[in-house]
């Protein structure tokens, strides 16, 4: 369990970033797993007054503040019914609605957890991320990055046209998943992201398939994409088992993109 | 540090350690229906309402709860009793160490939805386990609740 | 009144379901000394130094005790009458430490914060010694757990630590070897079950305290309580008679409870420093050094003649006790004992040979069904192997060889089984299920099948020649009655089913009769609540209790009344004298009780039992699998159940949900893992999953009642046998939907994928 010596309530995003160039401090997310860990944090910092917990709409994209629960992103509406519900998909089977109700989406992003359904899905779509100092960095860039200092402040996805899915296998219904993958097919640009691989998630390198392999979204290219997904095993399951699921649920979103495909027609 | 926490309706302020758990406090101030099943946010028995929502006390930092509502078993009696007796009535209770926080949730869940399916249902209390029921007879409990409202029975306050 | 059968209300659910503070951890004194243990990082070390100055110099810490300063005496911590079949191989603690998570220091300090942080400042200087991992290579191996002098076994079940067994047993009836060579068809194949968790959701916990003369009071979270109260007495070195134990309401047992897994440190600690104080297991602690179930593997040997004849059975158990050997040796007699006599009909010969070896993994202790439910997942599989095998239904290929009543079990004690509509089960639950539409599988089409299973099973109702029930009833001056039992209700509603019984018999409502217990001071003896045996043992302790009172009470009546005792009866509420036609309440003769007499209204009486009637039911699933990622959605589970008399429906049928639920989980996803160093990774709620709510589909229970002539209103027992079909019929619904067979557990949906893929 965590031990922490002291409590700041930000009031400010500046407050926030300053404190946290203290290697010892950190900031809260959810708390969710940042309590199952040893650390002795001298200074916990609290976002949670600076009205980060909103989603907000604009022509372009959607800003999701960093302090926005699971659960939110789950009923948003709007954001799902532009993204064929693959944001509710994504988080639905995370533990239980008590739990969606704390875990943020910020916490869930920063801390870049190989399990993540939520790194895997925002992987899939136009994502960015807006960091205090840093700026906004598109998320598979900061996927990669080192754990830093700087403060994520929100999650901005593009409003694209396009057809998205979202499907894991699980060892029970709401346990962490044994592979994830998310699928957008946004015009001619394919988007492949598997996580929980169980290293943390990826965006598989397409650009040396054609278009008309990309658009063909069959059998054939599920098979090739799922050799591209470097697998790893775990107490969950075996590489093997995993490389096997990779192909089975690409296959199956590309599935689920073509008949979202023939219903948009 | 001093907090100050509106729980089950009353005030209450108190100097706590900056690493206190909710539920630590919420045991502290004699809220004995909040019990702890693991330390890894997996069972649910912890679930109080913060704000109206159910989340689970273990995981949150009393700190963060400065000025804000929390209400346990404690401070809803009534709804516990009144939907209570449809899981005594299946016998579904057992051993009733997880059963504040499925309860809990339960009435977060009819608050938020008065006519839940049985999917909905077990979507929504997916995060409470229990170990001895196996979940079948507190469905037919929920279930009988449900109809007992639909058909008129005292609804669920707020 | 007809109380017995009736679904009534369980006597503490509104306290349950509100909320009310009536648990260890809710009742313990308010200022108590936290009480924590470190535990060794190493599978097998010798504790060379605890270095403690530092740590004792912590603010707020009352004591630290290692090894130097606990009794020698050796002890088990398993709950069993004495003298115990599980071996002598405990101390509070050791030097020698014997598997990932063992004791080696016990730190009480005023709150949990001071206590932490003296563990972390404990200095431990240990000789690492090389460890046994595998269970398989454990006998005779030249690693030995138990090397010490002191170890010792009480009663003869071949027990030797200087070869790592904690137990080795044979029964052999019939000309065994000379039938299988007279078979048509001989199967032999080897199952594995891994050590399961019972991950009851109120952990172990314990708060002790002294009372007014200087005794020792456990509160605790236990279904033991006077085994309990011997084992403390001998573990600490100190008389029974200065020990107290108590029951509050528990959170779940499951077999769990019936070890003293978290007592003893406390009340060392309240002990010595004559101060009150508590330990509260972690889920950690408890996954680590709780007290699961035996792994095993299972090897069954059926020979059979092609007309579907089964004429032998061979079972051989290899059983993985871990680092003591708690429930080790009568666990494994169970394996052979719960599984064989399910095929009676055509039996001609049968043997049963186990070895129970101690390794440096964590002890193993008591998880419903205990042993039954490892050999009847092997057995029941393998006959639903043979039934493929010579293309018959699995249905009928049983009905041709099932144990029927009335008849003689040779691999059962000998005993007859006088109540028994399994074959009555079995059709019931394949017709639930709609076996013969269904049978053996469905391809829908779409990657996915769609197949069912099926499985029987047995257990006992108590530990016959053993178990002891003993009941004591009182009249009130108000005309209710106390009852008194230390039965353990651990939400089973044992309180309310023994109150329904002694309702019955004393023609009153179940709302007269309180219950109080379970106290090592105030109820009468009980060897407490496991092998099933309460209903059944305690169930007739009440009858006889309720029997002598009534007897009583229209003796003081007819003395009240001035006639002959012969001429009064007990009719519920009044004494009537059946001549004359006068009467007297109860109430008066309760108050005549305190007044002026000497004759007590009440009762306490015991009961025992020369054998242990098994309860019977059939199982019967129906999945959905996808072959391609190998999932298994449970569609559909039917349950038919012979338990004797049900007392109450609404109880024993979340019995039967309950035990399904955890049977489901261990068919196939709870699963025990350890890394190379011996260090277990399902260590909590996070990588143990047990089943949520979306697990599985709907469970659907029926009773086929027998009359079990020797138990109170002809019941028998319910707890157990219900955990004991999911694994075999989810293992050959599995088979029918793919055509692989899976003998090791869990059943996950790699392992079914991968078999398939194999398979192409």
């Amino acid at each position: 369990m965590i031990k922490i010596k002291e409590y700041v309530k930000a009031a400010s995003l500046e407050e926030a970033y300053e404190l946290n160039q203290k290697r010892s401090n950190r900031i809260l997310g959810g708390m969710l797993w940042m309590r199952m860990s040893n650390a002795q944090v001298q200074t916990a910092i609290d976002l949670s007054g600076l009205g980060l917990d909103q989603i907000e709409e604009t022509e372009e994209e959607f800003i999701i503040g960093a302090m926005v629960t699971l659960r939110e992103l789950e009923l948003n509406e709007r954001l799902n019914d532009c993204f064929d519900h693959v944001l509710a998909d994504a988080v639905k089977d995370i533990v239980g609605v008590q739990f969606r109700n704390l875990a943020t989406v910020g916490g869930s992003v920063f801390g870049r957890f190989g399990f993540s359904d939520v790194l895997t899905v925002l992987l899939s779509l136009h994502a960015s991320v807006e960091l205090y100092k840093g700026g906004i960095v598109p998320l598979e860039e900061f996927a990669a990055m080192k754990r830093d200092n700087d403060v994520l402040v929100n999650i901005r996805i593009a409003k694209t046209d396009g057809q998205y899915a979202y499907l894991t296998h699980r060892n029970t219904k709401t346990d962490f998943p044994v592979l994830a993958v998310a699928v957008s097919k946004i015009g001619e640009e394919l988007r492949v992201a598997v996580g929980a691989r169980p290293a943390k998630a990826e965006l598989l390198d397409v650009k040396d398939l054609s278009g008309e392999e990309l658009n063909a979204l069959n059998e054939e290219l599920a098979k090739k994409l799922s050799t591209r997904v470097k697998t790893d095993s775990n107490m969950r399951a075996s590489a093997q088992y995993r490389s096997h699921l990779s192909k089975v649920l690409i296959e199956r979103c590309f599935e689920k993109i073509n008949t979202c495909k023939k219903e948009g027609e | 540090m001093i907090i100050s926490i509106m729980l089950n309706g009353k005030k209450v302020v108190d100097d706590i350690s900056p690493d206190m758990t909710l539920f630590n406090f919420l045991r502290n101030h004699g809220c004995y229906s909040v019990k702890c099943g693991c330390e890894t946010t997996n069972c649910g028995l912890c679930t109080v309402f913060l704000d109206d929502k159910p989340v689970l006390s273990c995981a949150i930092l009393a700190a963060r709860v400065d000025g804000h509502k929390v209400e346990t078993m404690e401070g809803l009696q009534e709804e516990a009793e009144e939907f209570g007796r449809f899981i005594a009535d299946q016998g579904a209770e057992q051993c009733g160490f997880c059963n504040p926080g499925m309860i809990m949730n339960a009435i977060a869940l009819f608050r938020e939805n008065a006519h839940p399916t049985g999917e909905e249902i077990k979507q929504y209390l997916a995060g409470n386990l229990c170990r001895c029921s196996g979940y079948e007879g507190q469905l037919r409990g929920i279930h009988a609740f449900i109809e007992y409202r639909e058909n008129g029975g005292a609804a669920c306050r707020k | 009144m007809q109380e017995v059968g009736k679904r009534i209300r369980k006597k503490d659910a509104m306290a349950l379901v509100t909320g009310q503070p009536v648990y260890t951890d809710d009742l313990a004194p308010k200022e108590c000394l936290i009480v924590k243990v470190l535990r060794s990082p190493h599978a097998n070390a010798l504790v060379e130094e605890v270095n403690k100055t530092i740590a004792l110099k912590v603010p707020g810490i009352e004591a630290i005790y290692t090894w130097e300063d606990v009794p020698k005496e050796r002890f088990a911590q398993a709950g069993q009458t004495y003298p115990e079949w599980s071996p002598y191989d405990r101390l509070i603690l050791d030097q020698h430490v014997r598997f990932v998570g063992d004791p080696v220091a016990i730190v009480a300090g005023e709150d949990e914060a001071c206590v932490d942080r003296a563990l972390k400042m404990l200095k431990v200087k240990y000789k690492v010694l090389p460890a046994v991992l595998d269970y398989h290579e454990a006998k005779d191996n030249d690693i030995l757990v138990h090397p010490e002098d002191s170890w010792k076994s009480m009663y003869p079940v071949g027990a030797d630590n200087k070869r790592n067994l904690c137990a080795h047993m044979e029964e052999e009836k019939g000309d065994v070897e000379g039938t299988f060579e007279d078979c048509d068809i001989v199967l032999d194949r080897t199952f594995h079950v891994p050590a399961v968790n019972q991950t009851m959701m109120e952990t172990f916990r314990t708060a002790c305290y002294l009372d007014m003369y200087g005794r020792l009071v456990v509160l605790s979270s236990t279904q033991i309580v006077f085994h309990l109260r011997r084992i403390l007495g001998r573990a600490l070195g100190i008389p029974n008679s200065q020990i107290r134990v108590i029951k509050p309401r528990i959170g779940g047992g499951f077999g769990a409870k019936q070890t003293a897994v978290s007592e003893i440190y406390p009340a060392f600690v309240t002990w010595m420093t004559k101060k009150p104080s508590k330990m509260i297991y972690s889920r950690y602690e408890s996954q680590i050094a709780g007290s699961p179930r035996h792994e095993m593997d299972v090897r069954v040997r059926l020979g059979a003649d092609n007309d579907g004849k089964i004429r032998v059975i061979d079972v051989y158990n290899l059983s993985n006790t871990g680092a003591y050997g708690d429930h080790g040796p009568t666990t494994a007699g169970l394996t052979g004992h719960k599984s064989i006599p399910l095929y009676t009909g055509n039996m001609e010969a049968f043997r049963h040979t186990f070895d129970v070896v101690y390794t440096n993994q964590l002890a193993t202790g008591a998880y419903r069904g205990y042993g039954a439910t490892q050999g009847i997942f092997a057995l029941e599989s393998v006959v639903n192997e043979l039934s493929g095998i010579l293309n018959r239904d699995p249905i009928e290929l049983r009905l041709q060889n099932i144990l029927k009543q009335g008849m003689h079990m040779p691999a059962y004690f000998d005993e007859i089984a006088e109540s028994c509509r399994l074959d009555e089960c079995l059709v019931r639950a394949a017709e639930m299920i709609g076996w013969k539409d269904k049978f053996p599988y469905k391809d829908m089409g779409n990657g996915k099948v769609r197949s069912v299973g099926i499985a029987m099973a047995m257990q006992g109702s108590c530990i016959s020649f053993v178990d002891v029930g003993s009941a004591t009833v009182m009249l009130n001056e108000d005309g209710s009655y106390k009852l008194s039992i230390s039965a353990a209700d651990m939400g089973t509603g044992c309180d309310t089913i023994l109150a329904q019984m002694a309702a019955d018999v004393l023609n009153v409502s179940t709302d007269e009769i309180f219950v109080s217990g379970a106290d090592t001071d105030t109820s009468p003896y009980d060897s407490g609540s496991y092998a099933s045996s309460t209903t059944y043992i305690t169930g007739q302790a009440v009858v006889k209790a309720c029997t002598e009172l009534t007897k009583r009470i229209c003796k003081l009546a007819a003395t009240m009344m001035e006639c002959e005792e012969e001429d009064v009866e007990l009719d519920g509420h009044v004494v009537r004298n059946v001549k004359t036609g006068q009467s007297v309440t109860t109430g008066e003769v309760g108050f005549k009780a305190q007044c002026f007499n000497d004759f007590a209204l009440q009762v306490t009486e015991s009961h025992t039992s020369p054998v242990s009637p098994p309860p019977y039911m059939a199982g019967a699933v129906e999945i959905e699998l996808d072959k391609a990622t190998g999932h298994v959605e449970v569609l559909d589970y039917a349950a038919v159940v012979d338990c004797g008399t049900v007392v109450n429906p609404n109880l024993a049928t979340v019995q039967v949900e309950g035990g399904l639920g955890q049977g489901i989980g261990m068919a196939l996803y709870e699963n025990i893992q350890y890394n190379a160093k011996g260090q277990m990774l399902n260590n909590s709620f996070m990588q143990y999953k047990i089943p949520t709510r979306r697990d599985y589909g709907p469970l659907r229970v029926e009773f086929r009642p027998s009359f079990e002539p020797t138990g109170p209103f002809g019941v028998k027992s319910i707890g157990e046998v219900v955990i004991n079909t999911p694994a075999p019929a989810i293992a050959h619904a599995v088979y029918n939907a793919t055509g692989c067979w899976h003998r090791s557990l869990p059943i996950t949906s790699e392992k079914i994928a991968m078999s398939l893929l194999d398979g192409e």
